[in-house]
């Protein structure tokens, strides 16, 4: 096979499950492994004379998310009905926007490596609700349960904007990121929160002419690691398949593929030629949404610094590494935390470290965030500040951060009950100096004869100050001392 | 009159919908529905030139329930009526093509 230069293009469609307290339409409890079918009422079984009622908190955390993904928002938008022929939507049809999506042309910023940023466009953005679950291993027939039909979807569409599986993932994890910190979805992999169809194809160039493979559409991929391993499968196969076949995108020959995650393959569906009858028309049962004035403007004060804005300026602003930066925001709560522990005066990569190194670790432990360890960030500031000016040695304000988690008390108070403070009068320090170089002449004579000799014997010494204090000088203080006196 | 629509729309759409038409019901729906059309086809007469489209026939919107948990039916009372359980589940033919999406 002959080496083939192209480029890749990729567009998502991803589906976020909005976390209201009830579905779309009705007042059933969304959940989470309950018994099949008992979050369900007449509205979402689909059961004739029935009427949908519109979820406001939905409505809202739609636009929210909209807007975040700077969204232009439809004054005026409505709802569709989208015929659907599978028992676990039995009304027959899908509550969907089809010519009114209440956002459209917008975009995401995503990380694209070494501090720069790419911007992928958005379609559209558009709520709907969601099916219930076919089950197909009981036998010779299906079981359906209905207790997710009716759960509020928002529907996210990209341009095919992507050139990678890397940045197909980056989109994933940054929309993961960006719906967790406005609130609107707890976007939890294992629970189907977000599920992703991308829309693949390549711009091959051959003898200077450049040809664009078939699109294909790989449906309903749960995990980020299945996106990224879908896009890279695809991408191999659509250009053996061009080299092979030569054939070209044309109208009609996109497909659908699904996702083999044992043998990590994509494998074509086979489609009935009319799957995309939707033959949408409106939904005479729900009346439109005017979004404007006042309320728009509510909805719009929930926006917030977003996840890739912030971590960009945790970069700038304090210093910190990519790495660290993005560890901190992975959670609002971690990152808000982190800034006020600044603010409050602490030094933005000393809390850093304490934050990452020991509060991360023990918020782990208890299987908890950083904020619900009971920490105020005014208290971490101080830590902070104590190890800078010497009070006490980094290490051990790992034991000072974790009591304070356990007993609530101030670090300075911990820090004197546990003994940790640390000598930093130079005039104490100075006088157990004098007397551990009078005790000690041989190694101050080691000292002052050069070599290797001389850094061990100053290691000595310095070991016997830090036994006399019982550990608790400052060895920097102590050292300082030792290089005045020894020369 | 020319029929609006032919046998083969109707029997399109009779599959669409999961619907088993016998040759007489195609002829006679492919009659009717041809004159459904017809009707419909009066309000072109009507000048819209300058007439917003429809959204709904209400002058409503923003009719909004608070995001408050009602009591659903419970697995029993939701079962109560199927035609076939199979435990706390419907049962139903089994489904071959699951190539869709909602
Ligand atoms: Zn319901």
């Amino acid at each position: 096979m002959e080496d083939l230069a192209y480029k890749v293009m990729v567009g998502l469609e991803i589906h976020v499950q909005l976390c209201t307290r009830t579905k779309m339409f009705c007042g059933c409890a969304l959940g989470f492994g309950e018994d099949a079918n008992s979050r369900v009422c007449p509205v979402c079984l689909g059961m004739p004379g029935v009427l949908p009622v519109m979820n406001k908190e939905a409505v809202e955390y739609a636009v929210l998310a909209a807007l975040a993904l700077n969204c232009e928002i439809a004054e005026f938008t409505k709802w569709d009905r989208k015929s659907y022929y599978y028992p676990d939507l039995p009304k027959n049809y899908q509550i969907s926007q089809y010519d009114l999506p209440l956002g459209a042309n917008g975009f995401i910023e995503i990380a694209s490596g070494s501090g720069q940023t790419k911007r992928i466009r958005i379609t559209r953005a558009h709520l709907e609700e969601d099916a219930g679950k076919n089950l197909h291993t009981a036998g010779d027939f299906s079981q359906v349960d209905l207790n997710r039909t009716g759960t509020p979807l928002l529907e996210i569409v990209t341009e095919p904007d992507m050139s990678s599986a890397a940045e197909v993932r980056a989109l994933a994890v940054e929309l993961q990121r960006m719906v967790r910190y406005l609130g609107v979805s707890e976007a939890d992999m294992q629970k189907g929160h977000m599920r992703f169809e991308p829309n693949i194809n390549l711009v091959v160039t051959k003898d200077g002419a450049e040809y664009k493979t078939p699109i294909v559409e790989v449906k309903n991929l749960n995990s980020f690691r299945a996106l990224e391993r879908s896009v890279d499968f695809e991408i191999g196969r659509q250009l053996g398949e061009f080299a092979e076949t030569g054939e070209t995108m044309q109208m009609g020959n996109k497909s659908t593929r699904g996702w083999d995650d044992a043998k990590e393959v994509t494998v074509l569906q086979r489609e009935k030629e009319e799957a995309h009858d939707y033959r949408y028309f409106p939904e005479p049962d729900l009346v439109p949404v005017e979004l404007k004035g006042r309320w728009l403007k509510d909805v719009r004060a929930g926006l917030c610094e977003l996840p890739l804005k912030k971590q960009m300026r945790f970069v700038s602003e304090y210093g910190l590494s990519e790495y660290d930066a993005g560890v901190l925001t992975a959670e609002r709560s971690t990152a808000e935390f982190f800034d006020e522990a600044v603010k409050a005066g602490g030094d933005a990569k000393r809390v850093c470290n304490v934050l990452t190194q020991v509060g991360l670790k023990l918020a782990n432990e208890k299987d908890c965030s950083i904020v619900e360890l009971g920490i105020e960030s005014e208290g971490v500031a101080q830590l902070c500040g104590m190890v800078e000016a010497g009070d006490i040695s980094a290490s051990a304000s790992a034991q000072v951060f974790e009591q304070m988690a356990e007993t609530g008390k101030k670090p300075d108070v911990l820090a004197r009950e546990l003994n940790l403070i640390q000598k930093s009068d130079a005039g104490e320090l100075e006088a157990i100096v004098n007397k551990v170089l009078a005790e000690n002449a041989q190694a101050v004579e080691d000292v002052a004869g050069g070599g290797k000799k001389s850094k061990k014997a100053r290691g000595f010494l310095l070991g016997q100050v830090m036994q006399k204090t019982e550990g608790q000088a400052n060895p920097k203080v102590v050292s300082e001392i030792l290089d005045s006196k020894l020369g | 009159m020319p029929e609006r629509i032919d046998r083969e729309q109707v029997t399109k759409v009779a599959k669409l919908s999961r619907l088993e038409l016998s040759e007489a019901e195609v002829a006679e729906f492919t009659g009717q529905l041809s004159a459904i059309l017809d009707y419909v086809e009066k309000m072109n007469e009507l000048d819209t030139t300058d007439i917003e489209p429809l959204a709904h026939c209400l002058p409503l919107s923003n009719v909004f329930r608070e995001d408050s948990v009602k009591e659903s039916l419970g697995t029993e009372k939701a079962l109560a009526n199927a035609p076939q359980r199979d435990g706390p589940f419907f049962k139903v033919p089994k489904i071959l093509d699951e190539s869709f999406g909602a």
